[in-house]
């Protein structure tokens, strides 16, 4: 916008804005504010006319006070005037005031339309400017309803000048982001790809914004771009700086145009004509090339505008994820900016090698990198680089480098900032425990880790330690040894005690033999560290206590006298109470036989593997699957401290790891749900052994050497406790889906006839912010044409601790059995997490409960007597058999609950129909509770024999 | 305790800054001035808390004063604080600005070094500041001069030092009261009350013991039952109740607890002997009555009348009556039979001077306003018209019934002390809606 020139100076306004930069205090201020408005009402009475300068002045002037932050609430009338003057500044002044200071509601938008109106249909192209200015300003639904058919005409019509068109583009661009609803797609589309050809280069960067966003709601229609702004990026790349003229930035050739283009690309897969994906391959070729050429120019603007091509034309290798020359050209171009003098470059550097640590061409490649990202690690002064750099050296991180990397993060971890310290400390015992071979290294890394930084050490990191430790009889000397050394330092960790009382408690008399660290030693240390510890802690204590006068009889009397003394047995928390008066009894009343009985060592925890795995496993030998038993280890988390309330806890471990393992041991355990696996035809289950035997004995890593992220692309296989979370829900439609340590997604539906609606809650549960967040709902096999699923696009950002919805529409086309299944992936600092669960749609969510009396009922159920129509279970009750519950249960199924129907009041009966586009499946339930033997009978009788059969699955999981 | 003190100018720079106390950091300026003084709002508490740290702040003219503090002090004796401190600087070197406080910096520090001690209220009495805080730089004092001070202000009597001489012992007493009022337009009060105080300013020599006596009710009622009833009837009538006072620490409290006699010795120069309050039988010396008529849209008429109702031959001065106008005033028309009218679009009212008036007259004043015709949809909240006014006498009806000095040591009597005496009665917020 042309400033307003020294001759059309208003001088009054100049004068008053001066007034009130002079003024002393704000109540000066608001007295000579309240004097200019009332100066500026006598003016606006109306009795004189005024003239088109006085009006643009006073306007101005009105403006002017209301940004200061005072109300206007007169003068809409004369700005709505100014907008019919022939003078440029005059409308320009009316513009301004419209789109800062009218309100959508107001009365005047019909005037202030018809104004624009008129100015979109006049020839003058800097009033067209003007009324597209104010539309985009103001981008109210009111003026995109007016205007939305209108501006798409104007950006294609032949004669339109390109400054119009520029501001054309954008404008659409603003409606569209603000009512995409109503910006219709229509014949002008196809031009609008065409604009791309334009010769005004600013009418291509505007109209590449909005090609870009239309494309990634209709990838299909724009398709054509992607030739185009291949063909665009290549006269652009190679043009020589002074081609460009006006577009020229400090010797780069039109720098935000041939970003946008990139960015554009990214939107689309590679694309497949061999003579496009050529060009642009030699573009990106040409973009690594320029920069490392030496620069054109010191200053920095020319850098900033090169390395932004730069780092654009990364991220599409990166996208494009298939050209590994390219990938490790980029991967070596990074490099050097990893010791740039510039802290924003080497923040980029390594951000972006973050993600092409993941891709399986270029991993090596990062690696070669390893020093220096350490060196960063310790020596760079801004913090955020820092965090960039430990994202990077986990994402970096595979067997070969594992004790390398974990050792610099301890050591790292000493001095962190505060605020990462918790992710690095999860970083640590995430990887410390997918890359252990040497279990003595796995303890030595945890304690390690919970002396260094023990307060950010959750309960699941020292949960799994003693897992592993008891599991495995080859460490647990070691990790006697070291927890006792660990211990006597002296100031120890809570978490540290909590391990050593455990550990020295099944395992103290491994090393009772040194004299150093004899029974009555080993007692005093622990109980030293007792009084510092807090309630949980001490009675994990008083259980090692009474465990130790198992081990070692010598030290009953001590033991006993503690137990016996005043602050145990007279506590005034319950929990120590009772623990040390029933140890104190049990020590003293029972036998050696009996205690030795009752205080045996703790069981391992019991692995439950498949026969594939522990084939494999032979094969092998120990160790080479470690990964897998770490894994199985997990799985059985819960039992560790024989309470129950950890279980939760240990849970979310196991999902933890799957999220953040999408290695191929996610991929072995994903076998036993059964049909996700593709590789191998399911029914062929020796073919299958065969496959992953082979694989065991041809590559020594089959489980190492594939990089942690390898399968990042694809879906991962849905959680194996997916089917256990589907009948959770089977009979409710709100709650926790799912919950590990990142992500919780919560769930709410309502259903109504063949129509569903579900909303997913995704809750980050981190400080850190998720990236990238993409969700898809995919229905597999013929699922795809029984449901039909919508999910609408969530929002790719979820910030650390927010909470962000996800609305799926399901529509039930027919019956079905199978659930579809929902993908989730994020990254979380730099690494890529993806998991995948089955979304609790079931078909019993789509009942229309029936209501009959008794005669009506065994009526039909009569007439469903054919033998594929109905489906029974006989089984045994899960839970207790109360009638309260088992009603809910049957309510919440969806059937109409009918009472006084059945000749037995003890039996339940159903009816209700299922509502699918298709047809309607009637369906009725006849639930036989028998109390004494705890069994229950479930008949279901419907019109479709598949229906009764998934119902009768889904219900028998029940009761 | 107050851990710090700042002192802003209007633009919230900080011109003096002592803290004393360890829980109040650096930062805490800058929480005070983004959190206040730049605060969008107009009206702002006089107690702010900020990240648990509670800021009390009072304002001359553009000049901040604010008390910082972490602990849950009593705030009534912070603000006690702040004004004596106001008091002290005024005393010290005339207005509070932001030139005076920039030109006596130092002598604002050392006086803060004096009256704050580790956040504890000390000694702020002027006089006695005076005697060991002056600007003329250290004077030749002697030993024992030093020692008197220190006697003093450590001593019993720490706000009058003793040999005082004067040639005429001379006594000034003023009865200074405030007179609020909200009145509904019917010429209903809805509430008034009157803040009075009492100021001294005594040049008496020696160490003279002072007795003040006031037409307080309860010392009326009780001298009356031993009176004549024909005296106590008389004097019944004049008699104000007094809701709450509070004195200089000179008067003796226990005194006034047993006896309800006002005692003292006074310091040398002004003080304030006492500050009252008072509800009931308040003299009202103006009436005000608005009548206000909304002509069509774009029209208003108002009209108000004054009455004065106080003796006849008295004189108000100064009287100031203030109607507000609506926001969409685009042109008003006044006439007024007496002083001057005029409307003042900065303030969004019409101001109506009169220089004198006498009791039990009338005046009146009429205005047409002219409105422009908004889209808001808002209706006028018709705030109440105000009135400043002075008038010679005391609108609660205190009388001063006698002040006595004795003294016993030097030779002089009571009858020898010239006093003067002199009641203003001055308005406060006093308001009638319309």
């Amino acid at each position: 916008m042309p400033a307003v020139s020294k001759g059309d100076g208003m001088r009054g306004l100049a004068v008053f804005i001066s007034d009130i930069r002079n003024c002393k205090s704000k109540e000066a201020e608001i007295k000579r504010i309240n004097k200019e408005l009332a100066n500026i009402r006598s003016k606006f009475k109306g009795d004189k006319a005024l003239d088109g300068y006085s009006k643009k002045k006073y306007v101005c002037k009105l403006l002017f006070i209301f940004l200061l932050g005072h109300d206007i609430d007169f003068g809409h009338m004369e700005a709505v005037n100014l907008l019919s003057s022939n003078k440029y500044t005059e409308k320009q002044i009316g513009y301004l005031f419209i789109s800062v200071l009218v309100n959508s509601n107001s009365e005047l938008i019909r005037l202030i339309n018809n104004a624009i109106k008129n100015d979109l249909s006049s020839r003058n192209p800097t009033f067209m400017c003007l009324a597209l200015h104010c539309i985009a300003n103001v981008g109210s639904r009111e003026m995109a309803e007016a205007f939305a058919g209108e501006i798409p005409r104007i950006l294609v019509a032949g004669d339109t000048m390109d400054s119009v068109k520029q501001s054309a583009a954008l404008c659409l661009l603003r409606l569209y982001k603000t009512s995409p609803d109503l910006v219709l797609m229509g014949e002008w589309t196809s031009r609008v790809v065409h604009l791309l050809n334009d010769q005004h280069m600013g009418v291509v960067t505007a109209a590449i914004s909005l090609i870009t966003c239309l494309s990634q709601k209709n990838p299909d229609e724009f398709k054509t771009c992607v030739s185009l702004a291949v063909s665009r990026l290549s006269r652009i790349v190679s043009s020589a700086s002074t081609d460009l003229q006006d577009y020229t930035y400090y010797f780069v050739p039109a720098p935000w145009l041939s970003c946008k283009l990139l960015r554009l690309l990214q939107c689309y897969p590679p694309p497949e004509d061999g003579a496009v994906k050529g060009r642009l391959v030699e573009c990106l070729e040409t973009i690594l090339n320029k920069a490392q050429e030496p620069p054109k120019s010191k200053k920095v603007q020319h850098s900033n505008a090169k390395n932004a091509i730069l780092f654009e034309a990364i991220s599409l290798i990166i996208h494009y994820d298939s050209e590994p020359n390219l990938l490790v050209r980029a991967c070596n171009q990074l490099g050097q900016f990893l010791q740039h003098r510039e802290t924003n470059l080497r923040y980029l550097a390594l951000e972006s090698m973050c993600t092409l640590a993941s891709s399986e061409f270029s991993h090596e490649a990062v690696k070669t990198h390893i020093e220096t990202v350490i060196n960063a690690l310790k020596t760079e002064r801004d913090v955020s680089v820092r965090q960039r750099a430990a994202d990077l050296l986990y994402a970096m991180c595979d067997r070969s480098n594992a004790k390398q990397i974990v050792a610099e993060m301890l050591s790292y971890l000493e001095t962190a900032d505060y605020s990462i310290r918790e992710e690095m400390v999860l970083k640590v015992a995430i990887l410390a425990e997918k890359y252990a071979v040497d279990y003595s290294w796995y303890v030595d890394t945890i304690l390690n880790l919970i002396r260094i930084a023990g307060d950010y050490v959750s309960e699941e990191v020292w949960y799994r330690v003693i897992q592993i430790v008891i599991n495995r009889d080859d460490v647990q000397g070691y990790a006697a040894k070291t927890v006792f050394e660990a211990l006597q330092a002296p100031a120890c960790h809570e978490n540290m005690v909590k391990v050593g009382g455990y550990i020295l408690g099944e395992f103290g008399n491994l090393i009772a033999g040194d004299p150093r660290s004899s029974p009555l030693v080993q007692f005093n240390l622990l109980h030293s560290k007792f009084h510092l510890c807090s309630v949980p802690t001490r009675a994990l204590l008083l259980s090692a206590y009474i465990k130790f006068i198992n081990l070692f009889p010598e030290t009953k009397s001590t033991i006993q006298e503690v137990l016996r003394s005043d602050s145990q047995i007279r506590n005034s928390d319950v929990e120590l109470q009772q623990r040390a008066v029933e140890y104190l009894k049990l020590s003293s009343i029972a036998s050696t036989d009996v205690l030795a009985t009752v205080l045996e060592e703790m069981p391992p925890f019991p692995e439950r593997e498949s026969s594939i795995l522990a084939k494999l496993k032979k094969k092998k030998g120990p160790g080479a699957v470690s990964v897998n038993e770490l894994e199985e280890g997990k799985r059985e988390g819960g039992e560790l401290n024989g309470g129950g309330g950890e279980r939760g806890g240990d849970n979310s471990t196991i999902a933890a790891s799957n999220a953040s393992t999408p290695s191929p041991s996610a991929d072995l355990l994903g076998l036993r749900t059964g049909p996700q696996v593709s590789a191998a035809p399911p029914s062929a289950g020796s073919l299958l052994v065969d496959v992953f035997s082979e694989a065991g004995v041809n590559d020594d890593g089959f489980l190492s050497s594939a990089p942690p992220s390898a399968v990042s692309e694809d879906a991962a296989p849905p959680l194996p406790e997916s089917n256990e979370l589907l009948n959770k829900f089977v009979c409710k439609n709100n709650g926790v889906l799912f919950e590990n340590q990142l992500l919780q997604i919560g769930i709410k539906s309502e259903y109504r006839q063949n129509l569903g609606r579900m909303y997913l809650f995704y809750g980050n549960k981190t400080s850190v912010q998720f990236v990238t967040f993409t969700t898809t709902v995919s229905c597999p096999g013929e699922l795809q044409s029984q449901l039909n699923v919508q999910a609408k696009p969530v929002e790719p950002l979820i910030e650390g601790g927010a909470q962000v919805q996800q609305v799926i529409n399901i529509e039930c086309l027919g019956d079905f059995c199978e659930a579809p299944l929902l993908n989730i992936k994020f990254r979380y600092g730099g690494a890529l997490q993806n998991l995948s669960l089955k979304l609790p749609v079931t078909i019993n969510k789509f009942f229309q409960p029936t209501e009959m009396a008794s005669h009506d009922f065994f009526q039909r159920w009569k007439q469903l007597s054919q033998p594929q129509q109905e489906a029974q279970k006989i089984f045994k009750a899960s839970h207790a058999m109360d009638t309260e519950v088992i009603k809910a249960k049957l309510l919440g199924l969806g059937m109409a609950l009918l009472e006084n129907v059945d000749p037995n009041p003890e039996n339940f009966v159903c009816a209700g129909v299922i509502q699918t586009k298709a047809q309607q499946v009637g369906s009725l339930l006849r639930l036989e509770p028998n109390a004494q033997a705890q069994m229950y009978r479930l008949t279901l009788r419907s019109s479709k024999d598949t229906v009764s059969k998934r119902l009768c699955e889904l219900l028998a999981e029940q009761f | 305790m107050i851990g710090g003190l700042f002192i802003y100018n209007h633009k919230g720079e900080v011109l003096i800054s002592r803290v004393y106390r360890d829980d109040i950091g650096r930062n805490a300026v800058d929480a005070f001035r983004v959190n206040v003084i730049h605060a969008r709002q107009q009206v702002r508490s006089p107690v702010t808390n900020i990240a648990r740290t509670s800021f009390f702040h009072v304002k001359r003219s553009n000049i901040w004063l604010a008390a910082v503090t972490k602990q849950n002090v009593n705030a009534a004796m912070v603000f006690e604080f702040l004004y004596k401190m106001c008091d002290v600087m005024t005393a010290y070197f005339g207005k509070i600005s932001e030139e005076n406080i920039k030109n006596n910096f130092v002598l604002i520090y050392e006086l803060l070094d004096e009256i704050l001690d580790f956040g504890y209220p000390q000694n702020s009495e002027t006089g006695a500041l005076k005697t060991f805080i002056t600007q003329q730089g250290i004077k030749g004092q002697t030993k024992e001069e030093q020692s008197q001070i220190t006697s003093q202000v450590t001593g019993q009597i720490g706000w009058r030092r003793e040999g005082i001489k004067y040639r005429r012992n001379e006594l000034f007493l003023d009865v200074l009261e405030s007179v609020n009022l909200l009145m509904s337009p019917q010429g209903q009060v809805l509430s008034a009350h009157v803040s009075g105080r009492v100021v001294m300013k005594s040049y008496l020599s020696g160490m003279p013991e002072c007795k003040f006596g006031m037409n307080d009710k309860i010392v009326i009622d009780k001298q009356g039952k031993g009176g004549t009833t024909d005296d106590a009837g008389k004097s019944g009538k004049q008699s104000i109740a007094i809701d709450d006072c509070t004195f200089h620490q000179c008067v003796r409290l226990s005194k006034f607890d047993s006896e309800r006699s006002i005692s003292f010795i006074p310091p040398d120069g002004e003080y304030e002997l006492m500050r009252y309050r008072t509800t009931k039988d308040i003299i009202l010396p103006f009436r005000v009555i608005p009548l206000v008529r909304e002509v069509g849209r774009t029209k208003l008429e108002v009209k108000v009348v004054i009455k004065s109702n106080f003796k006849p031959s008295l004189l108000a001065q100064k009287i100031e009556v203030r109607i507000p106008t609506p926001l969409n005033t685009s042109g008003v028309q006044v006439i007024c039979m007496k002083g001057k009218a005029k409307y003042k679009a900065s303030e969004n009212a019409i101001v109506w001077k009169i220089k004198r008036m006498a009791g039990m007259k009338e005046s009146q004043i009429s205005a047409e306003i002219e409105l422009l015709p908004t889209n808001d949809k808002k209706k006028w909240a018709r705030p109440p018209i105000s009135m400043n006014f002075e008038v010679p006498f005391a609108p609660s009806g205190l009388k001063v019934r006698y002040l006595k000095v004795f003294e016993s040591k030097l030779n002089y009597s009571d009858h020898d002390v010239i006093k003067w005496v002199r009641y203003i009665g001055r308005s406060g917020i006093y308001e009638t809606r319309c």
